[in-house]
């Protein structure tokens, strides 16, 4: 924390109502597709409908002639620039794809952009979807890690030899295969994740028109990144940067499928401009599903080396992700190979790690970050392997986790990262207390007893969150993320209203930052207004993402509400002749220390604003300031034990979750609510990945699912109640003591779900290791069927 | 997800319907609760250019018992109407009924769907199908030819197909006599899918005894069937286990997504037993 020393924290900590759900629960949110411009117009796009072909030709001329089309434009018509993400790494490292707006001369996924047809209605643009006649000479697919990498495979870029489009070795640590070929115990894991899809309840969706008077473009998306679409949006359409203005409303969700640029809202920009009328694009559910951004299909070979005692010695990892057709923007398709590669050792003390990390190109729709970003699946590969050297030598499961988590800190990891403070061994030592406490281990040997399967699992794991610039610039990132922006700025009422360049779609932003600025100022939370989302009223910013918003957006919201505290104080000092440090700030005034006087901010803005004339000389008029925050070091880690109680019902395979406990430490909470909101929304997305949600395709491509009938979102009939209880370690370099907790959830979760099914498979001997698992894979362990696995 | 355009028909009666239905040949489809129908719309995968709305045929909004204990269930009546029997009128044999309605969806699909909509839609996994299949029950529609009676039977003709006249209405569906001792069960991933596998039973129970029943399956088959080889060994004084084994054997499910053909006839045997158990427990 900085030496500015922290107001009396009143709101800070406290379970504070959100600001937010007023207007939300009575449904006067406005959401993108609320926004209605006079004179608007609809699009849809005439999408690619197989996964790999030339585009021998895009005949749209029957699109014109459908009653209530109002134009159509290809490729060709629009003439935009590529959308291209970069490393700044070797072509042996990384082979950037350029993701033109609307396909070109090639299609490589069923679902890419070919026309945008805008209508009078969203009725009428769908009929002329159906008037459009692409011709395709279609290649080979490429569907599968084995097809990318196998001899005279087809190319999805001819440009990326054997399909890879990110190789990286890293580590090594010298004399690792000595270790192994010592070690007394070696466990190996072999596991898949299915793809998912993050599914925001809101799909993606832009409404974007021109303004004459501002001469700007203007356009409303829900994009967890502003700046980054405008950057992109006015590179693509070559327009200066400030004629693009994004302004994003209220958002249904995001969980990183908006945090990279889309091709659709930059191409209903781009026919708003030709068109110079409004253009609305909302993303129906069966494009959401099939041809918006993907993620999590990854494959690890990964063993690791134990000594007699259960100490973990060398950790050695081969990981493919599968990251279909082209690099996301800004990250690319490195953002799950490095994060796994950077990452996986978390938080065990493993001496020795060797990694290679691949990103493999197929005909699938491209894969953008969804909350926790690889984590989820390295957590779950390290907790099987630790799973595995238990049984190996007869250790209990939580014993050997107790023996390697790292419990002296800052600890420097073989992956040269730096671990700022957790409670890594008492959050596993509370979460088992917890378990044991409420009897589920009698409860076990009850249910064996009358031959009924229950089984109990947990994981382990950090999260590292508020990455600044140092860390996103270690993974090469041509744009690098890190720094954030906060401007506070206070009326003549005595009001405020402040800025972040981090953008809420859910995380309660302002109901938490107003927290922070009250206190810092303070003044009744009723008075404090957050701003965000608009790329005219923040300089610039880097949205919300990688659990950034409080740990590195909070912090610039707490300095400048802190340098605007300075002044109020310095005016105040002035009006009293005394100097500042004489004078404190509470419950919406200035007071001087030891003294009944008291100046109140009305007056002190009235002196700021209408009464400049009596400021001295060296203080400017207005009651305004900004701060940035950064992170210089390795970021923050926040940590937490997750435990998960399943039966296995034998009759139909189903895995019921009798309970689940998570105990998390996020540092300081601002608002432990939302930290428990944060908690549960994150554990239901890892159960829905581990026994739930798998997108599909056949040998050709075509994906399975366009509906929630095919993909199977858990429902709350699914999910169980989670008992969360909370550990506290502050961050020493965030301004508030806070570290991020936006994916916790999603990461523990996969590892305690499947070591609990494991667990209470024990009996039969089957071991599951590749997600989701479905009802058939555990009906057939259950019974001694031959398992479906070896083919998948 | 905006369906083809199609023009929307409101009728004021039965007759009118059906009188529309003729006039309008194949291009035109009945909505009532349009539960199935729009959403195969949305996605065009249905392009009616003709939409015959009865939802306001307050008429076929009823459910009655007659003086034989047979159970009338109008078209229009809501799974929720049946799940909730504002009247009454499921008590004494008909129970079963109301605990189905509890598989069906989610509510707000249940307060919108209708019965004679998931009867004519005739879905392999349907609840309502399954129902009528082990029930017995009788179809009673009416078109420009007058009303006929159909028994289950011959109503359900495959996929989505049932003997329905393109220019008929469903009025009716009637229970014939009650079944206090039958049950349905089903398995899905999520709660509120379709079935992968459901079954339903009515056994006959005298003395404490049962001396046979019905045994119909849904999801195993292009339509809900009766598994006579499950009923043998319930009317031979079998066990529960012996009959759910019988029924396993006697059908070859087809294997999708959601799982094999092997894994299918394994919930057939799960799921009669378990059917039988909730039954004869009544």
């Amino acid at each position: 924390m900085s030496d500015v020393p922290m107001n009396e924290r009143k709101l800070v900590g406290k379970a504070v109502r959100r600001r937010e759900d007023p207007r939300l629960l009575a449904g006067r949110g406005r959401f993108v597709d609320d926004i209605a411009l006079p004179g608007m117009l609809h699009s849809q796009f005439v999408r690619s409908t197989v996964a790999h072909a030339e585009l021998a030709s895009v005949d749209v001329s029957a699109v014109r002639e459908v009653p209530g089309v109002v134009a159509v434009f290809t490729a060709e018509d629009l003439q935009l620039g590529d959308i291209v993400a970069q490393l700044g790494r070797p072509l042996s490292e990384f082979v950037p794809t350029a993701m033109p707006i609307l396909a070109r001369d090639k299609v490589r996924y069923v679902g890419e952009p070919i026309a945008i047809v805008v209508a009078r209605d969203a009725y009428a643009a769908e009929d002329g979807l159906e008037a459009a006649k692409v011709s395709y000479a279609t290649l080979p697919p490429v569907m599968s890690e084995e097809a990318a990498f196998a001899d005279g495979a087809p190319l999805v870029h001819v440009e990326a030899a054997h399909n890879t489009l990110v190789d990286v070795s890293l580590f090594a640590t010298e004399g690792i295969d000595r270790i192994f070929d010592a070690a007394p115990c070696v466990v190996e894991v072999d596991a898949r994740t299915g793809r998912q899809n993050a599914l925001p309840l809101e799909t993606r969706g832009a409404v974007a028109h021109w303004d004459d008077r501002e001469e700007q473009l203007i356009v409303h998306t829900c994009t967890q990144i502003p700046h980054q679409v405008r950057t992109v949006a006015s590179r693509c359409l070559r327009l200066d940067e400030r004629a693009v203005r994004v302004v994003v409303p209220d958002m249904g969700g995001g969980f990183g499928q908006k945090c990279v640029v889309g091709r659709e809202e930059i191409a209903a920009a781009a026919a708003a401009l030709k068109l110079r009328r409004p253009v609305k694009w909302i993303e129906d559910r069966k494009d959401a599903l099939s041809a918006s951004f993907l993620a999590r299909e990854q494959h690890y070979r990964a063993r690791a080396a134990f000594d007699t005692e259960g100490r973990i010695l060398a950790l050695d990892a081969d990981v493919v992700c599968d990251m279909g057709a082209y690099s996301c923007y800004p990250f690319t398709a490195g953002i799950e190979p490095l994060m796994a590669s950077a990452e996986m050792p978390g938080v065990y003390k493993v001496p020795a790690y060797r990694v290679r990390g691949r990103a493999v190109t197929t005909n699938k729709a491209p894969t953008g970050p969804y909350r926790g970003v690889s984590r989820p699946q390295y957590v779950m590969v390290m907790e099987r392997l630790f799973e595995r050297a238990a049984r190996e030598l007869a250790l209990d499961p939580v014993e050997i986790r107790r023996r390697n988590v790292i419990t002296d800190f800052p600890y420097k990891g073989v992956n040269n990262i730096t671990y700022d403070p957790g409670s890594y061994l008492e959050s596993l030592n509370l979460c088992e207390r917890l378990v044991k406490d409420e009897g589920w281990y009698e409860k076990q040997t009850a249910a064996a007893a009358e031959g009924r399967h229950i089984g109990i699992g947990y994981s382990c794991f950090s999260e590292r969150t508020g990455y600044g610039s140092a860390a996103f610039a270690q993974r090469k990132m041509q744009v690098v993320p890190g720094f954030d922006i906060s401007e506070v700025r206070m009326d003549t009422s005595g009001a405020v209203t402040f800025t972040t360049g981090t953008m809420n779609h859910g995380q309660s932003h302002e109901t938490t930052m107003a927290q922070i600025v009250a206190d810092e100022l303070a003044l009744d939370i009723g008075k404090v207004r957050l701003h965000q989302g608009d790329t005219d009223r923040i300089t610039y910013g880097f949205g919300t993402f990688a659990s950034r918003s409080i740990t590195i957006g909070g912090s610039a919201v707490r300095l400048a509400a802190a340098k605007l505290g300075d002044k109020l104080r310095a005016i105040a000092a002035s009006r009293w002749g005394v100097a500042p440090d004489e004078v404190e700030l509470a419950d919406g005034a200035a007071r001087r220390r030891n003294t009944q006087d008291v100046l109140p901010y009305t007056e002190i803005a009235d002196i700021a604003y209408l009464q400049a004339h009596l400021l001295p000389k060296d203080i400017e008029p207005g009651l305004s300031a900004t701060a940035t925050f950064d992170v210089f070091n390795d970021g923050t880690f926040s940590n937490a034990t997750h435990a998960c109680v399943v039966e296995l019902h034998p009759g139909t395979g189903q895995v019921e979750i009798l309970r689940y406990v998570c105990v998390e430490d996020c540092g300081v909470a601002i608002n432990p609510q939302v930290v428990e909101g944060q908690c549960r929304g994150g554990i239901a997305q890892g159960i829905a990945g581990t026994l739930f949600e798998q997108v599909t395709y056949d040998a050709q491509g075509e994906p399975s699912a366009t509906g929630f009938m095919d993909y199977k979102v858990p429902t709350a009939h699914e999910i169980p109640d989670v008992l969360i209880h909370h550990l506290e370690t502050p961050c020493a370099f965030t301004e508030t003591g806070a570290k991020g907790a936006g994916e916790g959830g999603t990461i523990g979760a996969p590892a305690a779900v499947l070591n609990a099914v494991n667990d209470a498979l024990r009996p039969t001997g089957v071991e599951l290791d590749h997600t989701p698992i479905t009802p058939e894979t555990v009906h057939r362990a259950l019974n001694g069927a031959p398992s479906l696995e070896s083919s998948s | 997800m905006k369906p083809a355009p199609f023009q929307y028909h409101r009728a004021r009666d039965v007759d009118g319907a059906a009188r529309l239905l003729a006039e309008l040949g194949d291009d035109a489809k009945v909505i009532a609760g349009g539960q199935s129908l729009v959403a195969m719309m949305n996605y065009r995968l249905a392009r009616p250019r003709h939409l015959v709305d009865i939802g306001g045929l307050r008429e076929l909004d009823r459910m009655h018992r007659d003086a034989a204990g047979g159970l009338h269930i109008g078209a229009l009546t809501t799974h929720h109407t049946v799940e909730t029997d504002p009247a009454g009128v499921l008590r004494a044999g008909f129970e079963v009924l109301k605990k189905a309605m509890t598989w069906i969806g989610h509510l707000p699909i249940r307060t919108r769907g209708t019965v004679g909509g998931s009867m004519t839609h005739g879905d392999a996994t349907a609840e309502w199908c399954l129902l009528a299949v082990v029930l017995d029950a009788e179809f009673v529609a009416r078109g420009p030819q007058g009303e006929r009676t159909i028994p289950a039977g011959d109503f359900f003709h495959g996929y989505y197909t049932t003997a329905l006249d393109p220019d008929e209405i469903l009025v009716e569906i009637v229970f014939p006599r009650p079944a206090p001792h039958a049950a349905l069960t089903e398995f899905a991933e999520r709660r509120g899918d379709f079935a992968l596998v459901a079954a339903a039973v009515d056994l006959d129970v005298a003395e404490g005894e049962v001396r046979g029943g019905r045994v119909a399956l849904g999801g195993v088959a292009a339509a809900a069937v009766r598994v006579p080889e499950a009923e043998a060994v319930l009317t031979g004084g079998g066990s529960f286990e012996a009959c759910a084994s019988a029924a396993a054997e006697a059908v070859e499910p087809p294997a999708d997504a959601s799982g094999s053909t092997h894994y299918r006839k394994e919930l057939v045997r799960t799921l009669v037993r378990r059917a039988c158990e909730e039954a004869v427990s009544r």
